[in-house]
């Protein structure tokens, strides 16, 4: 992707202010209502062709995003426009025909396939669904996306226990890819595999990417994946976006100090840079989505937090060639970062 | 170096309905006193059946069926349920890698921590409370006197991870296992227990066996890392050589299948073919050579033997188990 013109570039989804609240009971006999702040007013471009990186630890609200744009959740508020179309507003029936535009791979593929389809009846079933192909045609469609996903085109029949960890998440990728979709989300696709497994999966999806011309947003939480097959990626931490950029320059110059800190934490196989290396050790844990903190999220743990980061409202500033950070201490921070 | 642990020929295989699972097929390694080792390999590769074997902390449906535990000079093997107890969480601790299965819900920190003092070191209840309350605060748990009195839901996971890491080291034992004790955490929470573990190592000179999938993680960690496949070590060496001169196809393969996070390329990963193998047959031939593309014939027929590797150096302790040679093919 050529980073200076993404201004240009088409946008795919639009999403604007979007909010996903989750009502929960809390105490010991669930007698409190609470709200978990899974998403809070996030604001980001999915341009089409591209790969969009979206990490953070757990409970940052990565996966809520996911699951928000393709409406697999309905958002709290907010806007997703897919095309022109505001998603968010659609009834469940005029989503139907949008959905096998948009479609998803999960995390762990021992159980988003049903034991008792056979993969190939899985595969059909999103094309029997759409009603894209006349009944006769869907076998040799099957076969097709089994070979496209480098699998036995003659193993329709089998069934899911068959078949080992990576050779699953191929049969996810087929079933995703049987409706033609253009956007597909990757929820932590391989973080349940074993790690030789990780980098023919990942370049599996490289290869669909090209040849079926996806659009991806890829959750994940392991950087050095996320660095090797985005084109931009957006930092979250306890549902709000503390910076996007191109991948060059977040790994390269990242602003935000959770970002920092965030890479400096990812171990790599080379003794020689581990031992030496300065790591930023953040203190404490995430705070709690129930009740996050006010000001800047990240203020409790950030090392350069000032009085002020626990009162004033944080909004992504502009950096140019679409790097954006949400920091207020941004000029004072500079370099020491 | 001292040496604290040898292990020789050892061989545990689970029984199962159609058979038997052969998860470790003659493991010999040994351990000095006060080094840590890193032991990395996928699941199913054997690498925490062979340490829980150490410590007969097995399920009842596996048999070691061979093989012998030293531990100083003590044979553990032959030890009886009462002979074992006395040496579980006492001269060996453990950490495992969920502290959220680990840690008894129902009873208070401060209980489940002093228990293992009032059993092995015969304290009373107020001694080994107050032993546990220091030893919450060496692992950075603040308020710790508080801390005693609450129950695990109350705690973070990290802080959890914590809990189990002062338990381990509680009695001052010769030996930590550690099976994958951050894996089920973020990695800013990673770095922070990496980084206790590596300074209460310098302080209380404890050897370590950190079991793990990730090389990465190891490579600013240990002092020597073995490498497993298929119920058997496939590879060891000090830190260094085994990321500079890896000798076996699977390290190479592995090292090379990991993206880095300071390389910016996008080109392909480089990949080792097949999957893993399923150990319901006892291997008499290389377990890798099905994926190999170094592979000889005598890799198919011969199980290779742990050897040191030709041209190594006395201090690099390098040893690999495969026919073929390696080194100028990488």
């Amino acid at each position: 992707m050529n980073t200076t013109t993404s201004t240009e570039q088409k946008v795919l989804m639009r999403i604007r202010n979007l909010v996903k609240h989750f009502p929960v009971k809390i105490g010991a006999y669930g007698e409190k209502a609470a709200v978990v702040h899974a998403v809070d007013d996030v604001s980001f471009d999915i341009f089409r062709g591209e790969t969009l990186g979206l990490v953070g630890e757990s409970g940052c609200g990565k996966s809520t995003t996911g699951f928000s744009l393709l409406q697999l959740y309905r958002p709290s508020s907010g806007s997703i426009e897919y095309e022109g179309t505001d998603l968010v507003r659609l009834k469940e029936k005029e989503l139907r025909p949008i959905r096998k535009r948009i479609q998803i791979v999960f995390q762990d593929p021992y159980s988003t396939l049903n034991p008792r389809m056979t993969i190939g009846e899985a595969i059909a079933e999103p094309i029997k669904v759409h009603e894209l192909l006349p009944t006769k045609e869907i076998p040799a469609r099957v076969s097709k996306l089994l070979t496209d996903v480098g699998l036995d085109p003659n193993v329709g029949n089998r069934y899911p226990h068959e078949f080992s960890g990576g050779q699953r998440q191929r049969i996810c990728i087929a079933r995703a890819l049987a409706s033609e979709p253009e956007f597909v989300v990757c929820d932590e696709p391989i973080s349940a595999l074993d790690v030789s497994i990780q980098a023919q999966i990942v370049n599996l999806l490289m290869d669909i990417q090209e040849k079926y011309k996806l659009t991806y947003l890829f959750i994940a939480h392991d950087l050095a994946v996320v660095r090797h097959i985005s084109d931009r990626v957006v930092v979250m931490y306890l549902g709000k976006i503390m910076e996007i950029a191109t991948k060059d320059d977040l790994f390269g110059n990242p602003r935000h100090p959770y970002t920092k800190a965030l890479l400096t934490a990812v171990p790599e196989p080379d003794p020689d840079r581990e031992l030496q290396r300065k790591r930023i050790i953040l203190s404490g844990d995430v705070s709690n989505a129930i009740d996050p903190p006010s000001g800047c999220r990240f203020h409790p743990r950030c090392r350069f937090a000032a009085p002020a980061c626990s009162v004033s409202k944080v909004e992504l500033q502009d950096l140019g060639n679409g790097h954006l950070v949400a920091c207020n201490r941004l000029a004072e921070i500079g370099d020491q970062i | 170096m001292a040496t604290l642990l040898e292990v020789k020929n050892l061989e545990t295989r689970f029984k199962v309905r159609s058979g038997f699972i052969y998860a470790v097929n003659g493991v010999s390694f040994s351990l000095d006193k006060g080094e840590m080792l890193g032991v990395v390999g996928e699941s199913g590769c054997g690498k925490s059946v062979t340490m829980m074997s150490l410590i007969k902390l097995l399920p009842p449906a596996a048999q070691i069926t061979n093989g012998s535990v030293k531990l100083e000079g003590t044979e553990l093997t032959t030890l009886n349920k009462k002979e074992l107890n006395a040496v579980r969480g006492a001269r060996v601790g453990m950490i495992f890698q969920d502290p959220m299965t680990s840690l008894n819900p129902f009873l208070k920190i401060g209980l489940q921590l002093a228990e293992g003092l009032v059993y092995h070191k015969k304290m009373t209840m107020a001694e080994a409370l107050k032993r546990s309350a220091a030893y919450l605060d060496m692992v950075g748990i603040s308020n710790s006197a508080h801390r005693l009195n609450e129950y695990p839901h109350q705690l973070s996971g990290g802080m959890r991870q914590r809990v189990m890491i002062a338990m381990a080291l509680l009695s001052e034992p010769d030996l930590v296992i550690a099976d994958e004790p951050t894996t089920a955490l973020d990695v800013t929470i990673q770095a922070q227990i990496v980084e206790l573990v590596k300074d209460l190592r310098t302080k209380l000179n404890t050897s370590i066996i950190w079991i793990t999938h990730d090389l990465s993680l190891l490579a600013g960690m240990v002092d020597r890392i073995m490498v497993m496949y298929g119920g058997a070590i496939v590879e060891e060496a000090v830190l260094g050589d085994i990321y500079k001169d890896p000798r076996h196809p699977y390290t190479i393969g592995l090292l090379n299948s990991i993206p880095r996070l300071s390389a910016s390329n996008s080109k392909r990963l480089s990949t080792i073919g097949g999957a893993p193998p399923n150990l319901f047959v006892k291997p008499t031939s290389c377990p890798f050579a099905p994926r190999c593309k170094y592979k000889l014939d005598r890799c198919e027929k011969e199980n290779p033997v742990l050897a040191t590797v030709p041209g190594a150096s006395s201090d690099s302790r390098h040893r690999v188990a495969c026919w073929a040679d390696v080194r100028d093919k990488k």
